[in-house]
């Protein structure tokens, strides 16, 4: 019922594939250019024409993904089809190139394509790692459940701190009211917030001595774990979620990049000619 | 003594009020009695604002007060208007509780007072009476039985009182504002639809709402209530009292008055079945009930919709006038009739009585009704009718001409000629299931196709048609799944003793170790089979319609080797042990088939319970109602990647609001429900739609059509709370513009864009539509959710394919 990207359709982009790869590598091998190999040949043509047809389709994805109405196809099909093609990229534009590489804006445009093309390996790999690890971790219980038990808990705590001392008052309403789930970018990814206002008022009150309210102080103290516990639980979520989304931050920018590299390097070596 | 008026009119809705005007503008002596201080409270209960439409637009209205679609507020005005010009004789604040028939009518109110008529028209609607707090103090000024708008209320100490939808939906609404104290009657909200469920548990734990469990109120006072509770008694402050305790349907009253309802004979050989709310009271062509003198029109006759309430009030007075006008639909039957050969109407409706049986006993009311809502086609020789797996569920009657039913998909030759009388459709109509032949025309014929909406109707309210159904779609459906090739002779026995057994969800059919019997042959619904491991329910599988069950005990003369529940409503025909043996010893074919079916059974039941967790997911799902869907959207928790593209994709498609919410939900062993419809084989949310706006296309969509007026039926009786009422989408404008010049709403889901949030507020007065999962059938390519995944973890599938063991336990 359910199939991945990678196995769509009985793995058919990826035989698609590694066809058109052989055939390269073959032709590579049987084409003996007069001097060293390299893009100027008929096949160095062919093959980086070919290339570029591919990265301009890769592309292309971007809109596709977002032409809900006009497209007839499955999304899942491109998917499957954008990776493995996308991977091809690799063998075929190393041959176009001839291993000719230099300081040049030729290879500017063949290291920006390899950064499009590992952010998507990564992506891939993420993709097929964190949906598991999302689930387990939710553990049957939506993001919003763990918002509410949190303000929950917050009630608890406001309550039992009331008895306390200032100070100790002073940190618990800091938990209750200064703590973020992902507070920056970093700490979104990091999945934990060394600084949580709820951890720090948890130290306080396992390292502070309660001579009076002491039993309060040991409620409190469970709940705080309790509400670290989730908080846990959230940031990984979270941390999981935006490395999800993350990785398409450098590919996408970067397939802009290398698309108008690729402009300039068709067009040099025409000019150039 | 008071004057004896010529016809009193209980209940001032569309029906009571265009009756009364009609009565004074013949100058018949009459009264409008309403309950009420105003006139029409169903209408006058409407949300504020509220756009009123006049459906069905074919009908011409016939009233003396005018009605068109617009404003609830407009509305109103022009009938109370119209009233007043006409010199209307109303009664406000009149409660009818009696009538008593002797030479004329005695109408008694609830204060005691009374007054007589030789005629009464009974529209008093189908609202009921609001059950009462049943204890002291029910009439005091701080106790309230309906809730408008909770945003009127701040800061205050609320009660509510009930544990039903209409409860939990007020408790919840009033806590964001108010101390709200819900009161249970029992241990747990267990009435409530699962979406209400979760919102009141929720706002119970986390204290937004107290609740009273096991209690119940015996006394309210100035500024308090007393409750009954647990732990003894509890005197609770308040500063408000909301009564939310359902209403008792009229028929009682109804009753009360003398009049028979169709299946009184069968409720008092079974005195535990409820009486089915859809049950109407039977009246004749001139709306006139089995108490002559005493008629009955509207909502409370069965037709739910204004203009035809208007239009029976109307030619109601004329009938008691003595004027037998033709009925406002005549000319609509003329026009039916056309392909007749331009008979006439009376004349082709007596022929209908005379040669379909099925309608034979149908009063002229009914039968117009009926006919009026069918199609009446002209099949040329050799035209499909239908073909065998469309999704189609209505019924058709052949008037004239004959038909072929190509029971066989393998062998075209296999015919079974129905001539003039004979209908065919049924099995669609039963099961909710695709067609199980293809059917076409053998000679030039006149088939009527009537909608499945009408037939249910029937079959509820006429036991003719109940029955006359019931025995052939017996042997029909004996024969298509269980006994292919066999005559109808050779089954006579089986038929006779068999019966319809009706089961809810969750009961049971019969359980391991059982004597066996008997078995049954599914006809609607589904069941699931289970055994019992160490002290454990482990499900085997799940059966649905058409398919036999209990035959196991039956071959091997042993007890009952499984536990069958059904899975929701189900519907079976019980067959006897012994008949079906006869059958069997007879027919060899069907032997061999039957025991092959029974050994390949024997084997997945040893497989599956090596699999105890492949029953554990069937068991989920059926608890999500997928087992009753037909197309049910599922997601894969190991590959989805929370993208949203689904939802994005369908707000995209379907005017910026997303059908279906992904995150929403449960799951199970990483299969997510996500809201979204599950396209039932009997769908609860046709139940009870006044314009008969839900449909199901031809590949099994249910879908809404535009004739929907917003009345929210729908949204209430879809247990899955997949339907939304919506006002129509703001335009859009191509991403570009949006980017460039900020021209209309963001991509995506609206009701994410504040821009909407807004508008929303503004315009609350808006046509309010409801919207639901279409499956995308005017989509090009099929479910947009569903191909917009880009990693393949959205699919929508049938129960039928998921539930099966290949896929559960590979
Ligand atoms: C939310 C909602 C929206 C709807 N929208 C539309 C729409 O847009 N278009 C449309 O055509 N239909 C609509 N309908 C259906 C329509 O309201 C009803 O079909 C119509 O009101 C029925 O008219 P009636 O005269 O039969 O009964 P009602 O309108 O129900 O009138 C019955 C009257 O009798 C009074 N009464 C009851 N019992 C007694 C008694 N014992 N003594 C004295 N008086 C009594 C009641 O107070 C009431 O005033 C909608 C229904 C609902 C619930
Ligand atoms: C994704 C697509 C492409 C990539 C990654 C790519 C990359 C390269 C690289 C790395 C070189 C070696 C540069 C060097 O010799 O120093 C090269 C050479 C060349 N490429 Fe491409 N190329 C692509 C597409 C194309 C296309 C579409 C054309 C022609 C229409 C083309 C024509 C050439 C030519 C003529 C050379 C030889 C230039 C020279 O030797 O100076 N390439 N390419
Ligand atoms: C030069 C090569 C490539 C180009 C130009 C390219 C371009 C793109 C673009 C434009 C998108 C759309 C992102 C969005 O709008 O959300 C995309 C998505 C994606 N790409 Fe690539 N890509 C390339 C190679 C690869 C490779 C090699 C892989 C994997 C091995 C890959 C995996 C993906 C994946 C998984 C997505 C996201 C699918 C989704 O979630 O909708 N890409 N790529
Ligand atoms: S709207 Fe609800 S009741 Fe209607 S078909 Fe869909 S899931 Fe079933
Ligand atoms: S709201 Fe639902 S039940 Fe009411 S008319 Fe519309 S579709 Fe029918
Ligand atoms: S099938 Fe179509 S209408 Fe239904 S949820 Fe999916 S996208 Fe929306």
């Amino acid at each position: 019922m359910h199939e991945s990207l990678l196995i769509y359709k009985k793995f058919k982009y990826l035989k698609l594939t590694l066809t058109t790869v052989i055939l390269s590598v073959v032709l590579y091998l049987y084409h003996s250019p007069i001097g060293s190999p390299n893009g100027g040949t008929w096949l160095g043509y062919t093959l980086g024409t070919t290339a570029a047809l591919i990265m301009f389709w890769l592309a292309w994805f971007g809109a596709r993904k977002r032409s809900y109405k006009k497209s007839k196809g499955n999304l899942e099909e491109w998917a499957s089809a954008h990776v493995y093609l996308g991977l091809a990229l690799v063998v075929i534009s190393t041959l176009h190139s001839g291993f000719q590489f230099g300081l040049n804006i030729h290879t500017i445009l063949y290291f920006l394509m390899m950064i499009v093309i590992i952010s998507g390996i990564i992506g891939v790999y993420f993709y097929l790692k964190f949906p598991r690890l999302i689930t387990k971790n939710r553990n049957g219980l939506t993001t919003e459940m763990m918002l509410n038990q949190i303000t929950e808990i917050d009630e608890d705590i406001r309550e039992l701190s009331m008895s306390l001392d200032d100070f100790t008052v002073d940190l618990m309403t800091k938990a209750i009211e200064e703590t973020v789930i992902g507070k920056s970018f970093i700490i979104k990814l990091r999945g934990v917030d060394p600084d949580c206002p709820t951890t720090l008022a948890r130290k306080h009150l396992r390292e502070t001595f309660f001579s009076e309210n002491k039993k309060t102080a040991e409620q409190l103290l469970s709940k705080l774990t309790r509400k670290e516990k989730i908080l846990h639980q959230l940031r990984k979520d979270l941390k999981m979620r935006s490395l999800l989304q993350i990785w398409l931050y450098i590919h996408v920018p970067f397939t802009f990049a290398a698309l108008a590299a690729l402009v300039i390097h068709i067009f040099s070596v025409f000019y150039y000619w | 003594m008071a004057e004896t008026y010529k016809v009193a009119i209980i209940g001032s809705g569309p029906a009571g009020s265009s009756a009364a005007a009609r009565a004074a503008k013949l100058g018949m002596s009459h009264i409008l009695i309403e309950r009420q201080d105003h006139i029409s409270d169903t209408i006058f209960k409407y949300q504020k604002g509220k756009f009123v439409m006049s459906t069905p637009d074919f009908l011409p209205l016939r009233s003396d007060l005018n009605f068109q679609a617009g404003k609830r507020e407009e509305i109103l005005d022009v009938w109370n208007n119209g009233l007043e010009n006409c010199e209307v004789n109303v009664k406000f604040n009149a409660e009818v509780t009696n009538i008593k028939k002797e030479k004329n009518f005695t109408i008694t109110y609830a204060d005691g007072e009374t007054c007589e008529a030789e005629n009464v028209i009974l529209s008093i609607g189908l609202q009921g009476n609001i059950n009462k707090l049943p204890c002291e103090g029910a009439e005091l000024p701080l106790v309230q039985y309906q809730l408008d708008d909770p945003e009127e209320y701040e800061a205050e100490t609320i009660i509510i009182i009930g544990a039903g939808d209409a409860a939990i939906e007020n408790a919840v609404a009033l806590s964001k504002q108010n101390t709200v104290i819900i009161v249970n009657r029992r241990a747990e909200f267990a009435r409530a639809k699962q979406g209400n469920l979760s919102l009141i548990t929720e706002a119970i734990e986390k204290g937004n709402v107290e609740a009273y469990y096991e209690s119940s109120p015996i006394k309210v006072e100035k500024d308090s209530i007393t409750l009954k509770t647990a732990d003894g008694e509890a005197k609770v402050p308040c500063d408000r009292i909301i009564a939310r305790l359902g209403a008792s349907a009229p028929r009682r009253f109804v009753e009360s008055c003398g009049v028979d309802f169709p299946d009184k004979e069968e409720l008092k050989k079974d005195p535990k079945k409820r009486p089915d709310p859809r049950v109407l009271p039977e009246v004749s062509a001139q709306y006139e009930s089995n108490v002559p003198g005493l008629f009955i029109i509207g909502a409370l006759g069965g037709y739910p919709l204004i203009k035809q309430a208007m239009n029976q009030g109307y030619e109601v007075v004329e009938y008691i006038g003595g004027n037998k006008i033709p009925p406002a639909d005549e000319p609509l039957l003329v026009e039916k009739f056309s392909a007749l050969n331009n008979q006439n109407v009376d004349d082709v409706l007596e022929t209908i009585r005379k040669n379909l049986p099925i309608f034979a006993k149908l009063n002229t009311l009914l039968l117009r009704e009926a006919i009026l809502e069918s199609n009446v086609h002209a099949f040329k020789k050799g035209d499909t009718i239908f073909k065998r797996n469309d999704y189609s569920n209505t019924f058709y009657t052949i008037y004239d001409g004959e038909v072929g039913i190509l029971v066989d998909p393998n062998d075209p030759s296999q015919v079974v000629i129905l001539d003039q009388g004979n209908f065919f459709g049924e099995m669609g109509l039963i099961s909710g299931r695709r067609r199980a032949a293809t059917v076409k025309a053998i000679t030039n014929c006149i088939v009527f196709e009537t909608p499945r909406r009408t037939m249910l109707k029937l079959i509820q309210s006429v036991e003719s048609v109940k029955d006359n159904l019931d025995k052939v779609s017996m042997l029909r459906q004996i024969q298509t799944h269980l006994a292919p090739g066999v005559d109808a002779s050779d089954l006579q026995e089986l038929i006779e003793t068999a019966e319809i057994e009706n089961f809810s969800a969750g009961d049971v059919i019969f359980n391991q170790g059982d004597e066996g019997d008997h078995m049954h042959l599914i006809r609607s619904g589904s069941c699931t089979v289970s055994v019992k491991v160490g002290g454990k329910d482990v499900v085997l599988s799940y059966v649905p319609s058409g398919n036999y069950i209990g035959e196991m005990a039956l071959l091997s003369d042993q007890p009952r080797s499984a536990t069958v529940k059904a899975a929701h409503n189900t519907q079976t025909i019980r067959l006897t042990g012994k008949a079906f043996k006869d059958v069997l010893k007879k027919n060899s074919g069907i032997k061999n088939s039957v025991e092959k079916k029974f050994k390949e059974r024997i084997s997945q039941n040893e497989k599956m319970e090596g699999q105890p967790e492949a029953g554990n997911i069937i068991q989920f799902l059926i608890e999500q109602g997928v087992g009753e869907g037909t197309d049910v959207l599922l997601i894969d928790e190991t590959l989805c990647i929370h993208c949203d593209n689904c939802e994005k994709a369908c707000a995209e498609t379907h005017g910026g609001l997303s059908r279906l919410n992904r995150e929403a939900g449960p799951s199970y062993a990483s299969i997510h429900v996500p809201t979204s419809c599950r396209h039932c084989e009997h769908p609860h949310c046709m139940a009870d739609c006044p314009p008969d706006a839900i449909h199901r296309a031809p590949d099994g969509e249910v879908f809404i059509d535009d004739s929907c007026i917003g009345c929210g039926n729908c949204e209430r009786n879809c247990p899955y709370g997949v339907i939304q009422l919506a006002a129509p989408p703001p335009e859009r404008f191509n991403l570009f513009s949006w980017l460039l010049f900020n021209k209309g709403p963001p991509p995506g889901d609206l009701r994410k864009s504040a821009d909407y949030k807004n508008k929303k507020k503004k315009d609350e007065n808006q046509i309010k539509q409801a919207v639901k999962c279409d499956m995308c059938k005017d989509i090009e390519g099929g479910a947009s959710c569903v191909r917009a995944c880009p990693t393949g973890a959205a699919a929508r599938v049938s129960p039928e394919e998921f539930m099966s063991m290949t896929s559960l336990t590979s």
